[in-house]
């Protein structure tokens, strides 16, 4: 567990710099951006071999390995890319890099856990630093709206959890992982119970419906660069939790947690669709498209197999991309020091900004999943072993979803192309944000020439 | 044959709208038409480098390029036999005409067009190359982006509203196609086409995945009663779109139910034959009459083409070697056609702004040249003996009546409605009373127009007299597809 050591005694020491350097916003915010090459280059040079310790509570394989490199890139292109607005916004605490990190070592946990107890400190430590962040705008009543909103709710959400947890202990009396798996089967209600508990918990954090409720509130009030955190890291760190109990604790009571997953992943496609169709505010649309994703990602683990899941890995893998570059063209839209996310302000800026209206075109196009983006594959995998279970209502479903959700891409694209110019941005000088929308429309225009590139690393996760 | 000539063909477009986008144009936007104009010329004399070097006695696919993609899953796979050959050149030869045609009517944003239009082009070759489900799958929906734009920016005044309809219906069809292919892949283990053809789809699963692939191909045909689209999409679409729209991306469909629906699915094909037949006699009558009432010329031409097309799907499952040769025919002079007419419609579109037959009347008299040229493609559209447009029409009625005679005898009261409209239309347009002033101050045709009316009308009156290099050309391919469609049913 080097990385974990190396990223808790790091934060500790920047923390420390922070409270005796004065105005050191700008020093600890590229400390942390090293902080977290040098854990990555860790991760990636440590040996493959699986590894558990701390009396198998821990666990280090080629899994937890590529979920914390994905929440690590992540992390590093969304803190970057939003660094001008933080400054623009006076964001500029020195604790804002630190809560973000403190977040990923929380997150670290989480995907690493083999027990119950570890699982659930993890989880507390992220979900904590995540409520300092949506509130971290103090002074502005809407982030202070989401940071509470979000707490009440995901305090209740962890709070079913634990009581799932528990329920899970009594009846199994352990909280190893694979002890779990051992002792459930069909006819042990009690811990049938206590998965449906957990399920929701787990379907909170990565807010797939019906518990998605804090999603467009929180992602409309937090401050964008933000925002952009919770579209993206949290999902990842949720999704990898969520695969790792249904194929670990909760690989044989299959057919139990299969149909309520299937639930959540249709109502989640659906909603996402339908509810994102009316709105202005394009943060919100955001929140309401990752809902629909996070469908689209549970019907790959609804599969009940291994080639489901590794499905839903890549689809969360590109989204996470599109993602990136969706809110990076946030931070581009500036106009007199403020920063617009009305989607009307976008109306008609191909013709005063062509590059960056192309890149929102194969941004909005990826998202809706027409090929050759890179979108198109993420779900073309999930549909493949979807149907490799004849699951076909779940596959036809999800289909028509994709052409319900491409109306409102299109809306985008239509007030990118089609409207009038009202609006003339300023000449940004926002490098990091132009870099990671350049990469991310790199990635999805150039990923169908090679698209088995994260096939042939997800096929490796599940091996041992 | 070791140089990959397909996937150059293919890229060769694409590649050069990067130079295209690098290119450094202010004011004018001439290195940009140079550039594409030069490119798609350069495309269009390698795809008739293909034609004249295939083998037309072999039925295989030749040219195949195969490289691993998608491990262990799929194989970017191309290859061309003598049906899709014919497509391949019809496209490169349409693009240049387009590119051309964009000179004189699109003001605004060329560059942006013209990379839209080799885009395009890259799309639609890619179609008719793939031997692969999800290869062609995704050729044939990325051709959606580029097409939606062109509607959209370039575009009349209702044109959000024509470029969602188009997107969103096409969308709808091909997301079942696309679960279609996905349960063949479990099915069979391959996307590979020619591997499927060999395996064999049992017997239970063919009607449910034929209508899924029909589900698609209806709509981009467009079949009756999902045409709605087309008419909104022609009308708002600039002159180069719908050229485009007509020429080539209503071919995809026709193509697709030769390549795919009917060898993959010949039970199929069989069992939903009366559907066929009776959606395509739907269309041609129907939307023949649609077509008579009509007084915005464009919105004619696309009525005009859902009949037209009903003649296509109506040959191809009448699955008799004239049938699908009259189609195959058909789709062909149809493209070069309704390419002319819409042409033509743009010429008098850049010089009054209107599209209404009211607005004009008596052009013979101002614009001598073009009126000629426009009764060409007009008695052409009809089914004239001597052009094009006829041997496919009298084909495809010669294999229905071997198999229907109701439907052929219908089908051939569309033939009196098609010059009814068309012949009404002329006499509305070109001869008539000029009560428009404007008419009279009018330009004749220009040189860039004149160089691509002439070709069409060339290569319609020649194919017209002399089809004979087409016919051979897939000749050998489609009776290699009925032999196989027969031994299917016999197996049975």
């Amino acid at each position: 567990m080097f990385p974990e050591v190396f990223l808790s005694l790091s934060i500790f020491s920047i923390l420390m710099i922070g409270v005796f350097i004065k105005k050191s916003f700008n020093l600890i915010f590229n400390l942390s951006s090293l902080i977290i090459i040098v854990t990555i280059s860790i991760i990636l040079t440590s040996p493959n071999n699986m590894e558990k310790i701390f009396l198998d509570s821990f666990v280090r394989d080629s899994f937890s390995n590529y979920f914390k490199v994905l929440i690590l890139v992540s992390s590093l292109f969304v803190l970057n890319s939003s660094k001008n607005f933080i400054l623009d916004n006076k964001l500029d605490k020195f604790e804002y890099p630190i809560i973000i990190l403190l977040s990923i070592l929380g997150m670290f946990f989480m995907v690493s856990a083999n027990d119950l107890i570890l699982f659930y400190l993890g989880l507390e430590l992220q979900s904590l630093s995540l409520y300092i962040l949506a509130s971290i705008d103090r002074d502005n009543l809407r982030s202070t709206e989401s940071g509470i909103k979000y707490f009440v709710l995901s305090a209740l959400s962890s709070g079913l959890l634990l009581y799932g947890c528990s329920l899970l202990y009594g009846f199994t009396s352990t909280t190893n992982f694979e002890l779990i798996a051992n002792q459930l089967n069909k006819e042990n209600t009690g811990a049938v119970f206590a998965m449906v508990f957990i399920l929701v918990g787990l379907a909170f954090k990565v807010s797939a419906v019906p518990f998605h409720m804090w999603t467009p509130d929180v992602y409309e009030g937090a401050p964008t660069s933000i925002t952009s955190y919770f579209a993206v890291v949290p999902k990842v760190a949720g999704l990898a939790l969520l695969i790792k109990f249904m194929f670990v604790p909760f690989s044989n009571i299959l057919l139990e947690w299969q149909l309520i997953i299937i639930f959540i992943s249709i109502a989640s496609m659906i909603l996402g669709a339908v509810a994102a169709m009316v709105q202005l505010n394009f943060k919100r649309l955001l929140a309401y498209s990752s809902i629909g994703h996070i469908g689209y990602a549970l019907a790959g683990v609804a599969t009940g197999e291994i080639s489901g899941y590794q499905s839903a890995i890549i689809y969360i893998s590109i989204y996470v991309i599109m993602n990136i570059g969706a809110f990076s063209c946030l931070y581009l839209l500036k106009k007199d020091g403020q920063y617009k996310e009305n989607i009307s302000d976008l109306s008609g800026i191909s013709k005063k900004h062509p590059m960056l209206a192309i890149s929102l075109l194969i941004i909005l196009f990826s998202l809706a999943g027409i090929p050759p983006l890179g979108g198109f594959f993420a779900k073309f995998y999930v549909f493949v072993a979807v149907l490799e279970k004849e699951m076909y209502t779940l596959a036809i479903i999800g289909l028509l979803t994709t052409v319900m959700s491409a109306f409102y891409y299109l809306k985008i694209i239509k007030t990118i192309y089609f409207d009038d110019s009202l609006i003339t941005f300023e000449p940004t000088k926002n490098r990091t944000a132009q870099v990671s929308v350049f990469a991310s429309c790199t990635i999805l225009i150039t990923f169908f020439l090679y698209p088995s590139v994260l096939n042939n690393i997800v096929n490796t996760l599940f091996n041992n | 044959m070791n140089f990959p000539i397909l996937s150059t063909l293919i890229f060769l477009p694409l590649i050069s709208s990067f130079f295209i986008l690098l290119s450094k144009d202010k004011t004018s936007n001439i290195s940009s038409i140079y550039i594409s104009l030069f490119s798609s010329i350069a495309t269009f004399f390698l795809s008739l480098f293909l034609w004249y070097s295939l083998d037309l006695n072999v039925s295989e696919f030749q040219f195949v390029e195969e490289k691993s993609w998608v491990n262990n899953f799929i194989k970017f796979k191309l290859g061309i036999d003598g049906i899709s050959i014919l497509f391949i050149v019809l496209t490169t030869l349409i693009t240049p005409i387009c590119i051309i045609s964009c000179v004189n009517s699109v003001k605004v944003r060329v560059k942006e067009f013209l990379i839209a239009i080799l885009i395009l082009e890259t799309f639609m070759i890619g179609v008719f190359c793939s031997l692969d489900l999800v290869i062609f799958y995704l050729f044939f929906e990325a051709g959606l982006i580029p097409m939606f734009l062109i509607i959209g920016v370039w575009g009349g005044p209702r044109r959000v509203y024509s470029a969602f309809k188009f997107f969103l219906f096409t969308l709808l069809g091909s997301v079942l196609m696309l679960v279609a292919i996905i349960v063949i892949y479990w099915l069979t283990g391959t996307t590979d086409i020619t591997q499927i053809y060999e395996i064999k789809i049992p017997k239970d699963y063919q009607n449910i995945l034929w209508l899924a692939f029909f589900s698609s191909f209806a709509v981009k045909m467009p079949m009756w009663p999902v045409h709605t689209w087309l008419p909104d999409a022609h009308v708002e679409a600039p002159t180069a779109g719908s050229v485009i729209l007509a020429a080539i991306l209503l071919k995809m469909a026709g193509y697709g139910f030769l390549r795919f629906s009917i060898p993959m699915f010949p039970i199929a094909s069989e069992y939903f034959t009366p559907l066929i037949y009776t959606l395509s006699i739907i269309a041609i009558i129907y939307t023949s009459l649609v077509a008579l009432m009509q007084d915005d010329m464009k919105k004619l031409i696309a009525y005009s083409s859902v009949a037209h097309m009903g003649y296509v799907t109506l040959g191809i499952f009448t699955l008799t070697k004239q049938g699908i040769e009259g189609s195959i025919y058909q789709m062909l002079s149809h493209g070069l056609i309704s390419a002319a007419l819409f042409l033509c419609v743009g010429v008098v579109y850049d010089r009054l702004h209107s599209r209404m037959i009211s607005t004009y009347g008596g052009l013979v008299n101002y614009i001598p040249k073009y009126s000629f040229l426009f009764l060409i493609f007009a008695l052409a559209a009809l089914g004239l003996p001597g052009t094009s447009g006829f041997l496919g029409e009298f084909l495809v009625l010669t294999g229905t009546f071997k198999k229907s005679y109701l439907a052929a005898m219908l089908a051939t009261f569309g033939v009196v409605l098609g010059a009814a409209y068309m012949l009404w239309l002329t006499k509305r347009v070109i001869f008539g009373v000029t009560n428009n002033s404007e008419i009279k101050k009018m330009d004749d045709v220009n040189k860039s127009e004149i160089v691509m009316l002439i070709t069409l009308a060339f290569l319609i009156l020649f194919f017209g007299f002399y089809p004979l290099p087409l016919m051979e050309t897939f000749s050998v391919s489609v009776n290699s597809l009925i032999t196989n469609y027969e031994t299917a049913l016999i197996s049975n």
